[in-house]
């Protein structure tokens, strides 16, 4: 196992069942900050129920998830946003019907006075927007019109506003479920760009993809489960491919992390 | 860039593509643009048509008539657009609008106090706004169009109950003024004005509802949860409070529409309120928001009912047959539902074309 001290996030002994399903069969794992980790490995192998555990949608059975030594095993999904740990669901959980600053900006509008309740406080839609934009802009993510809904995007162009949105607010943690597995080969690209911005800022990305080639542009490390368990960790390099699929698909018997 | 396999031939087939995609990227936001304004469109044309077809629709007391009339529905529509941008109904608007008459004419009959009599309407509103959302939201029920139905149930045969089957006659001069009054300093309609005193509560409830819908943040959440619901949960809306609100806000609309139902007819009859809830529903469709949720304005939703009334009262003008309305009615809300049907498919050619042309 990896230095527990430097690493933003760390799983220990993850384990997770639903009835008779065991999900997550005693799962370690740690990310520093500034690294790319790609979580591998076919349907059904643990990776979804492992990341929904750390960004709070499920709760572990037992094990603990810690971030920046702080234990969050128990924080639901709220408190793990307003701890830094943002995910971006192959969903992209967007509103098409809303602009990309009303997007950036749902559940957390920026509005005042702050003696009211939440909910009746006025928008400062101008400053949401000049935010918004100045954010694109530093992740050099081009839309062709701030004011168009979301609705009248491209795929890529959606997949851009979904992670701007998630670099935005993040401070810690970026988790991507699949983020190019709806695009064109330019839209990736973008994508995969986007990810490199975040470990340039030092942010920590776990990366869930079933693009080979995607893994090894991006990611520092490679982790591969299968049946809720780690079979495997290195370099995602084009050597390494064959022992990543053959870990992936459960050829050989592969090394226990 | 590991991404760059042999793909190459993608890249020299592109310039020609994105040429001719701006053209049509150009037409479908004009034809995008146009749909938006196709309820404001109707609006005019019926207008426009009705002014030549007869000598005193255009008439200040006629177009008072028409401001009027549409006054409950204007209302009642503004109510249901908060319901339907949430992917809601509120099939119970009628019957709320009843039973709040019911039990405010009762007061004003009992007690003889106009503050009780308006508060008391208001209140049992707002209450069956908030049963509605209890119902719906912390039962668990799928949709709220059962609650609601059932409420629009409950409600009529309630009003029917406390009022003995009968009209119960009288109603506070304040509310009075607010059914029939007209605005005299308005000039064009002589010393007694044409302007009607509902119209300045429809404004007054239209700018109020503006204000929720553009400035607050619980009308962007409004918004967004009709969007996207489930990422409404995940970014941690309160997505619960924020369905409940728009019941009750619904049902404080009726409460209001009771009001001015009460002042027309200087009366509550349990019965005042039948089929309200269609013509609301109706207005905010045809008035250009979707069915569908997350879309659509107060402006839509006055249009919507401005369209029903202009078309009523110049069939009225014109001598056509009453039952010619409702059909009418029903064609405009089935070109109102195709539009927004259209609207969607049109957003999906762009979205394609956003992809293709690389931007």
């Amino acid at each position: 196992m990896t230095a527990p001290s430097s690493a933003v996030l760390q799983v220990r002994e993850a384990c997770k069942r639903f009835d008779a399903v065991v999900a997550l069969d005693g799962v370690s794992l740690d990310v520093d900050a500034g690294e790319v980790l790609a979580l591998l490995g076919d349907n059904g192998a643990g990776k979804s129920t492992l990341i929904k555990a750390i960004s709070g949608v499920h709760h572990l059975d037992s094990g603990t998830i810690l971030l920046d030594g702080m234990d969050i095993t128990a924080a639901n999904a709220m408190t793990a946003r307003a701890l830094g740990i943002e995910t971006v669901y192959q969903d992209l959980a967007l509103f098409d019907n809303l602009k990309p600053a009303a997007n950036f900006f749902a559940g957390r509008e920026l509005a005042g006075p702050t003696w009211l309740p939440r909910g009746l406080r006025f928008m400062q839609r101008r400053t949401m927007a000049d935010r918004t934009r100045e954010l694109l802009d530093r992740l050099q993510v081009n839309l062709p019109d701030l004011d168009a809904e979301v609705a009248l995007m491209s795929g890529g162009q959606r997949q851009a506003v979904a992670v701007a949105r998630a670099v935005a607010f993040s401070s810690k943690l970026v988790i991507l479920d699949e983020p190019t597995a709806a695009l064109g080969l330019r839209e990736s690209g973008r994508v995969l760009d986007l990810v490199r911005r975040l470990k340039d800022d030092g942010v920590a990305v776990i990366l869930i993809s079933h693009s080979m080639d995607h893994v090894m542009a991006v990611a520092d490390r490679a982790v591969v489960m299968r049946r809720g368990r780690t079979v495997g960790e290195t370099v995602p390099t084009a050597e390494n491919h064959a022992q990543i699929v053959a870990w992936i698909v459960g050829a050989t018997g592969g090394r226990a992390v | 860039m590991a991404a760059m396999v042999d793909d190459g031939p993608a890249v020299p087939q592109n310039p020609p593509v994105a040429v001719r995609s701006s053209a049509a990227h150009r037409g479908l936001t004009m034809a995008l643009a146009a749909m938006r304004l196709g309820p404001l469109m109707i609006l005019l044309l019926l207008v426009a048509v009705l002014s030549v077809a007869s000598d005193v629709f255009l008439s200040f007391e006629n177009v008072g008539n028409v401001l009027k009339q549409s006054a409950v529905v204007c209302v009642l529509a503004l109510g249901q657009l908060l319901v339907i941008l949430t992917r809601g109904i509120d099939l119970s608007v009628g019957a709320t609008l009843s039973l709040s008459a019911v039990v405010g004419a009762i007061v004003w009959r009992d007690q003889g106090s106009a503050t009780l009599a308006i508060v008391a309407a208001l209140a049992t509103g707002s209450l069956v706004g908030v049963i509605n959302g209890v119902i719906y939201v912390k039962g668990r029920l799928p949709h709220p169009f059962i609650p609601t139905l059932a409420m629009l149930s409950a409600a009529s045969g309630l009003a029917l109950l406390l009022a003995h089957n009968e009209t119960i006659q009288g109603a506070p001069p304040i509310v009075n003024t607010i059914g029939t009054g007209r605005i005299s300093w308005i000039p064009g309609g002589g010393d007694i004005g044409w302007f009607p005193v509902a119209t300045l509560v429809v404004i007054g409830i239209a700018l109020l509802v503006t204000l929720v819908t553009r400035g607050l943040v619980w009308g962007r959440w409004i918004y967004a949860v009709g969007g996207n619901p489930e990422a409404a949960l995940r970014t941690g809306i309160p997505v619960a409070s924020v369905l409940m609100s728009v019941y009750v806000v619904s049902g404080l609309l009726a409460g209001a529409a009771a009001l001015l139902t009460m002042g027309k007819g200087n009366a509550g009859s349990p019965t005042s309120g039948a089929l309200a809830e269609l013509d609301a529903i109706a207005a905010v469709i045809i008035g250009g928001a979707s069915f569908l949720g997350g879309r659509g304005t107060v402006l839509n939703a006055i249009t919507g009912a401005l369209v029903i009334a202009v078309m009523r009262n110049g069939l009225n003008l014109l001598g056509i047959e009453p039952s010619w309305q409702y059909i009418a009615t029903g064609a405009v809300i089935v070109i109102a539902v195709e539009l927004d049907v259209i609207r969607g498919r049109l957003e999906s050619r762009f979205r394609s074309l956003q992809a293709v042309s690389g931007s």
